[in-house]
């Protein structure tokens, strides 16, 4: 545990640049810069088999190979909008490790060729931003950031980027429209942002944590990182642990831990002799799987959780008891995606204002069975028909919900199909 | 020279330093931020203010303003007491506490006490699920987390900024 991202769990005041710098940091940056080309850093991220920790998990490596060399000047943007339901631990890898954070910054700035890198944290982070500027004033003056650095041609500037408050700035192009000062609505694509990003330039968008782990990569070669985790998802993971569960908090594991050990070796388990029910892998976005033995075996990484039925996206894993109904527990995540949908595409748009109307109804008991089906059929007319994935996320917890946890609605809605009906009709997960 | 450039002329130029000389519109989010400090809240002049610097029209900086949840378009309490009831939050009580808090403060969500201080509102996740109930204090100048509350210490801040007050 802690060996890469919570490092500063184990070595007392990380934090501090004379610590980090006692622990070799920006040795690496300072070696890459000098002594390596871009392709040869690129080259060590694409063989440690890095995937992006925003949600998406892919190649991080092969993102950054992507970039059109042909178009310049080159932009890194890093997303720190952290604003995920159940989502907490950019915020903790910046607070409290923010030395590592800024080296994996500029160690993919150095790769990808941009000499100006923007960090686009939620306007909550106020605090965090200040605290992230004054390191980087820092780094200017110690000489590890600024023109021509090391005596060489290479130079780079690191800004910090304030959002206010909108969930979709955290949508990689909402977050390069926001940045030019727009209204945070997602962009058309292809084209991509390596080829088309911020200012029509090409750039690379990561995720804090990903680039948090690169730094180290970079320092003990991909086979050290790939003796983490598993082939396809190497490395470790910060899995933010919440909702009835004993310990909530941050923990750094090796992706292919099981859910069980997460939840009850190191979360220790559900409270008030509760039984677990349910689990979100990531956050409100995500699909409830039903928690029994087969769904607690299973390893979280990339190509495990979906055989339950789900994603690991950033592995916000919010644990559900069996004091929860689901009709609350979706009343919930639609509104907040409809408070949080941008606006811009109309399934979206008015398909969360619907299910917001049908959900309260069907929480507080004024619905029909039919409405129960009027949802699921509201949900299936937004899914796959919006630009950005908030309204397929909007749906996900709404559709397996009503599949996996039937009786939860049957017990709320007037005429709902007798039980018997019920169990012979029941959907597996999908 | 409008009124914003004059009181905080420096900080308005260091913030532009940040985005090339071609692309002052990124620079609206910081302005506006500077521009809230003064009455907590965005006024019809500061539109056109803030617009004026950037080169772009207040109706364009209004909808950014109506766009973010950050930026406020009419007064409030001097601070906004915003409560995360969102579901990681509110699986461990967050919706109980901020019923009660309204109850003990006599305000509806949304709504400002009768001292006109304190605004209280319920808000989306603010990446602390882990250390529910919380909230989020926004002043004209900052934003403060309180994690891990019980109703008591909550009304014993508002009490405390009653007293810094006078009210």
């Amino acid at each position: 545990m802690n060996e890469i991202l919570l490092r500063h769990r184990e070595i007392q005041n990380l934090d501090q640049f004379p610590i980090y710098r006692q622990n070799k940091g920006f040795e690496t940056f300072k070696h890459a810069v000098t002594a390596m080309n871009p392709a040869e850093v690129i080259d060590v991220v694409k063989a440690s088999g890095l995937r992006g920790r925003g949600g998406a998990g892919f190649s991080t490596g092969m993102k950054w190979s992507f970039i059109d060399n042909k178009n310049w000047p080159h932009y890194v943007v890093v997303n720190a909008d952290e604003s995920e339901p159940g989502t907490f631990k950019d915020r903790e890898i910046m607070e409290s490790n923010p030395f590592q954070f800024l080296e994996g910054v500029m160690l993919c700035a150095y790769a990808v060729g941009a000499n100006s890198a923007y960090i686009y944290l939620r306007g909550e982070f106020w605090q965090l931003a200040a605290e992230l500027d004054k390191h980087i004033e820092y780094l200017e003056r110690e000489g590890f950031l600024g023109d021509k650095l090391f005596g060489g041609e290479y130079g780079l500037r690191l800004y910090t980027h304030l959002g206010a408050g909108a969930y979709i700035c955290g949508e990689e192009t909402a977050m390069l429209e926001s940045l030019e000062g727009k209204l945070g609505q997602p962009r058309l694509r292809p084209p991509f942002p390596p080829t088309f990003g911020l200012y029509s330039k090409p750039t690379i968008v990561n995720n804090v944590e990903t680039l948090a782990n690169v730094p180290l990569i970079l320092e003990r070669g991909a086979d050290w990182f790939r003796s983490f985790g598993t082939e396809k998802s190497p490395g470790n993971k910060v899995f933010s642990l919440c909702g009835n569960v004993e310990k909530p908090g941050n923990y750094e594991l090796s992706l292919g831990t099981t859910f069980r050990e997460l939840i009850f070796t190191h979360g220790g388990g559900i409270p008030r002799r509760r039984k677990i029910k349910a689990i979100m892998p990531a956050g409100a976005s995500s699909s409830l799987i039903v928690a029994d033995d087969k769904a607690l075996d299973t390893p979280m990484d990339y190509e495990n959780v979906p055989s339950v039925g789900a994603q690991l996206g950033s592995a916000s894993i919010i644990v559900i008891d069996d004091s929860v109904s689901m009709d609350w527990l979706i009343n919930k995540t639609v509104h907040f995606f409809k408070h949080e949908s941008c606006g811009k595409c109309t399934p979206c748009r008015e398909g969360t204002y619907w299910m917001q109307h049908l959900t309260e109804r069907i929480h507080h008991g004024q619905a029909k069975w039919d409405d129960v089906i009027l949802l699921q059929d509201v949900a299936t007319g937004i899914k796959g028909k919006c630009l950005c994935a908030l309204g397929d996320f909007s749906t996900e917890a709404v559709v397996s919900s009503i599949q996996r946890f039937r009786s939860d609605f049957e017990a709320v809605a007037a005429g709902a199909p007798t039980p018997v009906a019920v169990r012979a009709e029941q959907v597996s997960p999908k | 020279m409008n009124p914003l450039q004059e009181r905080y002329g420096q900080e308005i130029e260091a913030v532009l330093a940040k985005y090339p000389s071609d692309q002052k519109r990124s620079a609206v989010m910081p302005l506006l931020y500077i521009a809230q400090r003064e009455h907590g809240h965005i006024t019809r002049e500061q539109l056109g203010q803030v617009g004026d610097i950037l080169g772009i029209s207040s109706t364009d900086v209004a909808s950014i303003v109506g766009f973010y949840t950050l930026y406020h378009d009419a007064p409030g309490g001097k601070y906004r007491l915003q409560v995360c009831n969102d579901l990681p939050c509110a699986l461990r009580g967050a919706d109980k506490f901020f019923d009660d808090l309204c109850s003990r403060l006599d305000v509806q969500p949304g709504g400002t006490t009768a001292d006109g201080l304190v605004t209280v509102e319920g808000v989306m996740c603010l990446a602390a699920c882990h250390r529910a109930p919380m909230f989020q204090v926004q002043s004209h100048t900052e934003i403060t987390y309180y994690e891990d509350q019980t109703v008591d210490k909550a009304v014993q801040l508002v009490d405390s900024w009653r007293q810094v007050n006078g009210k």
